[in-house]
């Protein structure tokens, strides 16, 4: 880990409230990447073995429909969590993610920070605290969209 | 908001008739009709405020104001509204022809008070449909650029084909707006945002501690973007919504619009967040 890391995952708004401590592992198993439009970030289906913090760019969720090939779910753009399979088994992505135009993030490896979470509670305990809002508001935004709310009543299959 | 200056009793209760000068289709079940008149003096919209338009024979409902009329140009003496055809009435809007004759009454109601944006940061959020009554602060505030922030335009619509007004979403990309675009379902070559509009409050740029927001479309989208908005920094104080209740005389005298203390087509359809709110969160209201 270098210090730059250490400052860089200390400024993403995202780890705000973490202790320097916390930092510091999270920082040991960072590394920036990038990938240019149209890259394949994972496949659905793969070892969910990392997660990132989106900085700068787009990224599309996606799911092949036989006959439809890659539906786009959601986008997330930057400054946002991407991926949370690689917190519960079987440590497996439930949909794949392309970036949609040229992405700058960091990348955080899975298995160090599980083992940290595993031997530190506190640690995990504040992983758990910043994850669970954002899959809560991906909870509530795919609520939203069921509800098709930019719907007639005949589209929405209403009398 | 701002109070509206109260219509004369025959514009508002007599429909006065303008004939369709214009109508341009937006999409598959959404035009944009321009409505003018001959005689007689000339109402003074103000954006935000809506209209009850008749169709002749079959009934009345309230439309907003879509375009901003300049009461000093004969020319641009009309008045625009966009019509979704979601019930008898607004299909027969909807397939209204140019030089058919349409019933007017108002104005009514509330404005956004764009002016109060003044020197501000401001933040437009549609969803739907909802864009139509915002476009007029759209074009109040880039008529008067220099005296306005960032201007940030977020829009969620149901699919690519629904989204409306995409010429001037560009025009007003080139023009400055920060535009940003989601749908709930993409078609086949969407490179936009997927997913629901307040996902992307986060990623706009503006100063939550110098913006005013002006929020319509569906009352729960509108719920949510306010969430969002609350959670980025922006006081309800300064967040305006449009809401819509069951107008029928527009002017207060009927009562079928009531929400709460509220009557809708004279103290809204735009009202301050920080009234509304309590209001939205009684079940049945």
């Amino acid at each position: 880990m270098t210090d730059d890391m250490f400052s860089r995952v200390g400024s993403l708004a995202f780890f705000a409230g973490l202790t320097r401590e916390q930092l510091r592992a999270l920082a040991g198993a960072a590394r920036p990447v990038s990938y240019a439009a149209g890259a394949r970030i994972f496949e659905e289906g793969e070892t969910a073995d990392r997660f990132w913090l989106l900085e700068h760019g787009t990224v599309a969720l996606d799911l092949q429909v036989p006959g439809r090939g890659a539906q786009v779910i959601e986008t997330l753009a930057g400054g946002v969590v991407l991926g949370w399979s690689w917190l519960h088994p079987p440590y497996r992505w439930q949909f794949g993610a392309v970036a949609r135009e040229s992405v700058e993030a960091v990348a955080f490896d899975a298995g160090p920070v599980r083992e940290h979470c595993d031997a530190d509670p506190a640690f995990g305990y504040a992983m758990l605290r910043l994850f669970t809002p954002v899959i809560t508001a991906r909870l509530h935004a795919t609520r939203l969209r069921l509800l098709d709310l930019y719907a007639t009543a005949a589209q929405a299959g209403q009398p | 908001m701002s109070t509206s200056t109260a219509p004369s009793a025959v514009s508002a209760a007599v429909p006065q008739p303008y004939r369709v000068v214009s109508r341009r289709v937006d999409t598959a079940d959404t035009v944009t009709l321009e409505l003018a008149h001959d005689a007689g003096p000339w109402p003074a919209f103000a954006p935000g405020q809506f209209a009850m338009l008749t169709a002749y024979g079959i009934g009345e409902v309230p439309i907003s104001l879509s375009g901003l009329p300049d009461p000093d140009d004969d020319r641009a003496r009309r008045l625009t509204h966009t019509v979704r055809a979601v019930g008898a009435v607004s299909r027969a809007l909807h397939d209204t022809t140019v030089g058919a004759m349409i019933g007017v009454r108002g104005p009514f109601g509330t404005s956004w008070d764009v002016g109060s944006a003044e020197g501000q940061d401001v933040v437009v959020v549609a969803g739907g449909i909802g864009l139509a009554p915002l476009r007029p602060v759209l074009h109040a505030v880039l008529a008067e650029r220099p005296r306005y922030g960032n201007v940030v335009l977020l829009i969620g619509a149901r699919t690519p084909a629904d989204l409306l007004y995409p010429d001037e979403l560009l025009r007003w990309g080139a023009a400055g707006v920060q535009v940003g675009i989601t749908v709930d379902r993409p078609a086949d070559g969407w490179t936009g945002h997927v997913g629901v509009v307040p996902a992307l409050i986060p990623i706009a740029r503006f100063d939550p501690a110098r913006s005013v927001a002006f929020v319509c479309g569906p009352e729960v989208m509108m719920r949510f973007t306010a969430q969002a908005l609350r959670d980025r920094g922006l006081p309800a104080s300064r967040l305006r919504i449009s809401l819509e209740r069951t107008m029928r005389c527009g002017a207060g005298w009927c009562g079928h619009c009531q929400l709460g203390p509220l009557l809708l087509c004279r103290d809204g359809p735009v009202v301050d967040y920080a009234l509304a709110e309590p209001l939205m969160k009684i079940r049945e209201l």
